[in-house]
C-alpha cells in the first residue's frame, strides 16, 4: 500500500536516533511485527530512492485535544547516518511524507508459552518492539539489547513497561554489562532448566553470525532480520538480496530481503558466504 | 476533448505509450498491487537466460546524485522457470509483455528466441545485447556492430514476433549500432540501457560496488539518452521505444518529440511503484491541455 503520512511527532531520544510518529490507514493496522516501511525522505531526486525502517509499533493514535477522534498511527525508530536520515530529522508535526509499506514478511510468533528471547544491537531494536507487545500475550519475554556505550541503548524503560525481563550490554560498560550482548544470551540459555526457548534478533551483521552460531550449536530455533541495500522494496530490482544455505559455485541461492525477508530463519542462510 | 493515447509499434497495438523498462519491474506481478497493469502500454519482463543466472556480488547497488547504479549481474530465474511459473500470470492481463532476453554466445541468443517465440503469452522479444560474447573472448556484442548484426540475425531466424534490439549507450557511434541491428532484421530499437559508471567510498577507500562498475539510470542519464534516441530516430527507419532517466509524463513526451513512437520507464518504478500508470495519465493531461488529438503526433515532432 502506498500513503501520504503525517507526522505527529519527532523527537531525539538518545544523541544520533530519533522517533518518529507518523498517521496511517486503517488497513495498517494488520501489520506484522517484522515488517517495515519504505519512506520518500524529499520529494525530489535528492535523494532518489526511497528509505527503508522498520515497524518499531502501530496502534490507535488518541490526540491530547479532549474530544477528538483517535485515529491509526506507526512509530519508526531511526539512526541519522546519512543525507537521507538527516533530512528526516529535520521534518516537523505536520510535515507529509510518502510511504510504502507495510512490506516484507514478519517474524513467526512460534510456539505460546515457550520462553522468546529477544535479541538487539543499536538500532536494530527497531522492529523488535512491536513483536515483543505481541510476544508478551502468550509467553515469557527475555530482551537482550547491546550497543558500544549508553547511548546506543534504547527504549528500554518501554520493553520493561510490557512486562519485557531487560538484559543490558555495552562495550564500554557505561550501561549494564560490559562486553557483547552475546555473552547475556550465553548466560541465560545455560542457567535454563530444560526450558524450550526460541530466539529473534535484529541487528548489526556480527551480531546476528553470533546470535545464529549460538543457536544453531543448541538446535534453538532462530529467527533473523536482515538488511540490505534496497531501491525498490517489492521484489522487482534484486539488489537487496541475500546468500542462502543451498549457495554454491554452481547454485545461484540468493533469497530476496525485501520480499522474501527482512526476516529468515537463521538455519535457511548462508551464512558463511554473506 | 480526450486524446487519442493508442500507438502501434513493430505490428502491437498499445493502449498507451508507456512500457514498463527491463529489470524494473519484474515479471509484472510484483507491481500488480500498486498500479493497473490494464492502464499501461506494455511491460518487459526481467531479462531472461538459459540457465538461471544468480547474479553479481553485493553490494549490487548505490545511489548516486539524482540516480543510482546497479551491478545485479542479470541474475533470473531461467526460461525454464520463466515458462512455468511466471507465464501463467501474463495470461491474466489484457496488456502486452515482452520479454527481454540475453545470450553468452549467438547460438544461445537463437535458442533463447527460438524458445521464447513458442511462448503464448509473450506479445514480443526484446534483445539485451549488453552482454559479453564468451565465445569470441568477452568483447561486447552492443558494442560491435558485426556481432550485434549476428545476433540479431540469429534471432530474426527464428521468431516471427516483434524483434526489439536494445541498445546500449556505452559506443562511439550509437548510429552505427542502430543500422546495423536495423539492416540484420529488428523490428523496433529501444535505448538506453545503462550507461557504465562508478561510485567510491571515500572513508573505505574501496568501489561502492562490489562488481566496481555499475549501470547507471534514472534522472541523471536523461539528457544522453534525449541526445541518442533523437539521433538514432531521425537517421534509422525503424521505430524507436525512448528511455533513460523519465519521471512524469512530460519528460516522457520530450522524449515523443526528439523521435521515440513509445517510451520505457525503469528506475521511476523504484521511486514509485505506481509511476507507469501516472506518467501516461500526465501525458494524456498534458496533451489534452494543449489541444493535442493524438499522442502519436508527438513523434518526432520537434521544431
Ligand atoms: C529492512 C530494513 C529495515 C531497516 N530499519 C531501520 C530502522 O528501523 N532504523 C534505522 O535507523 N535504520 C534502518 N535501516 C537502515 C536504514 O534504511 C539506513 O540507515 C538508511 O537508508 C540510510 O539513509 P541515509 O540517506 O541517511 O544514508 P546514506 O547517505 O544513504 O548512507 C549513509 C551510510 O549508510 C550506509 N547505508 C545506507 N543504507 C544502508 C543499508 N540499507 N544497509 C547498510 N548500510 C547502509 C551507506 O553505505 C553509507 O555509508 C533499515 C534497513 C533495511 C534494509
Ligand atoms: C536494477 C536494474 C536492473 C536492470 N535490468 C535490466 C535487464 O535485465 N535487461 C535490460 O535490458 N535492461 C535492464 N536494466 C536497464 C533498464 O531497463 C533501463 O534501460 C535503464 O534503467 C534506463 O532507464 P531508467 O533511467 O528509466 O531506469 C536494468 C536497470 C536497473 C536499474
Ligand atoms: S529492494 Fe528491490 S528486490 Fe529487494
Amino acid at each position: 500500500m502506498q500513503f501520504t503520512s503525517m507526522i505527529l511527532s519527532n523527537f531525539q531520544i538518545s544523541p544520533g536516533y530519533w522517533r518518529m510518529r507518523l498517521t496511517a490507514p486503517r488497513e495498517f493496522g494488520h501489520a506484522e511485527p517484522g515488517q517495515f516501511i519504505m519512506l520518500r525522505t524529499s520529494s525530489g531526486i535528492d535523494p532518489l530512492l526511497r528509505r527503508p525502517f522498520g515497524i518499531f509499533d502501530a496502534g490507535l493514535h488518541s490526540p491530547p485535544q479532549t474530544g477528538a477522534a483517535s485515529h491509526p498511527f506507526f512509530e519508526i525508530l531511526y539512526k541519522v547516518v546519512g543525507k537521507g536520515t538527516s533530512l528526516l530529522s529535520s521534518l516537523h508535526e505536520n510535515d507529509l511524507l510518502d510511504v510504502l509499506g507495510p512490506l516484507g514478511k514478519g517474524f513467526d510468533m512460534g510456539i505460546p508459552g515457550e520462553e522468546k528471547l529477544i535479541v538487539g544491537g543499536g538500532v536494530g531494536l527497531a522492529p523488535l518492539y512491536l513483536l515483543a507487545r505481541e510476544l508478551v500475550k502468550h509467553s515469557p519475554v527475555r530482551l537482550f539489547a547491546g550497543g558500544r556505550s549508553r547511548d546506543d541503548i534504547l527504549c528500554i524503560t518501554e520493553f520493561e513497561r510490557l512486562g519485557v525481563e531487560c538484559y543490558v550490554a555495552t562495550e564500554d560498560g557505561s550501561l549494564g554489562e560490559c562486553g557483547v550482548v552475546t555473552e547475556a544470551l550465553l548466560k541465560r540459555l545455560d542457567s535454563r532448566n530444560r526450558q524450550k526457548s526460541a530466539i529473534f534478533a535484529c541487528g548489526p551483521h556480527g551480531m546476528l553470525d553470533a546470535v545464529s552460531k549460538i543457536a544453531s550449536e543448541r538446535s534453538i530455533p532462530c529467527q533473523v532480520s536482515l538488511e540490505g541495500y534496497m531501491a525498490c522494496g517489492v521484489g522487482a530490482c534484486l539488489g537487496c538480496v541475500t546468500p542462502g544455505k543451498n549457495r554454491t559455485a554452481e547454485n545461484p541461492d540468493f533469497r530476496c530481503v525485501c520480499a522474501e525477508g527482512p526476516v529468515f530463519d537463521s538455519r535457511e542462510l548462508g551464512w558463511g558466504n554473506i | 476533448m480526450r486524446p487519442d493515447m493508442g500507438i502501434e509499434i513493430a505490428g502491437m497495438k498499445l493502449r498507451n505509450p508507456v512500457i514498463a523498462a527491463s529489470g524494473t519491474f519484474g515479471y509484472g506481478a510484483e507491481f500488480a498491487p500498486y498500479l493497473d497493469l490494464e492502464k499501461i502500454g506494455a511491460f518487459a519482463t526481467k531479462g531472461l537466460s538459459l540457465k538461471p543466472r544468480g547474479g553479481n556480488p553485493l553490494p549490487r547497488i548505490v545511489e548516486t546524485p539524482g540516480g543510482m547504479l546497479n551491478a545485479i549481474g542479470l541474475q533470473n530465474v531461467g526460461i525454464d522457470s520463466f515458462i512455468a511459473d511466471k507465464a501463467p500470470f501474463l495470461r491474466t492481463v489484457d496488456t502486452p509483455a515482452i520479454a527481454n532476453f540475453f545470450g553468452n554466445t549467438v547460438e544461445e541468443y537463437a535458442e533463447m528466441a527460438e524458445r521464447l517465440d513458442n511462448v503464448a503469452e509473450i506479445a514480443a522479444l526484446e534483445v539485451n545485447i549488453s552482454c559479453p560474447n564468451v565465445k569470441e573472448g568477452g568483447i561486447l556484442f552492443g558494442t560491435d556492430p558485426a556481432q550485434a548484426a549476428a545476433v540479431v540475425r540469429a534471432c530474426r531466424r527464428m521468431t516471427g514476433k516483434p524483434l526489439i534490439v536494445k541498445l546500449s549507450p556505452n559506443v562511439t557511434d550509437i548510429v552505427r549500432m542502430a543500422s546495423a541491428c536495423a539492416d540484420a532484421g529488428a523490428d523496433a530499437l529501444s535505448l538506453i540501457n545503462t550507461l557504465t559508471g562508478m561510485a567510491i567510498d571515500l572513508k573505505l577507500r574501496r568501489p561502492a560496488l562490489a562488481n566496481i562498475t555499475g549501470g547507471l539510470s534514472g534522472p541523471a542519464i536523461k539528457p544522453v539518452a534525449l541526445r541518442m534516441v533523437w539521433q538514432v530516430a531521425r537517421s534509422v527507419k525503424l521505430p524507436v521505444i525512448g528511455m533513460g532517466g523519465i519521471m512524469s509524463g512530460t519528460d516522457a513526451l520530450e522524449f515523443m518529440l526528439a523521435g521515440a513512437a513509445a517510451v520505457q520507464v525503469g528506475t521511476a518504478s523504484f521511486i514509485n511503484p505506481g509511476a507507469l500508470q501516472k506518467i501516461a495519465e500526465e501525458m494524456e493531461k498534458w496533451l489534452s491541455e494543449n489541444n493535442v488529438e493524438s499522442v502519436r503526433s508527438m513523434t518526432g515532432a520537434l521544431q
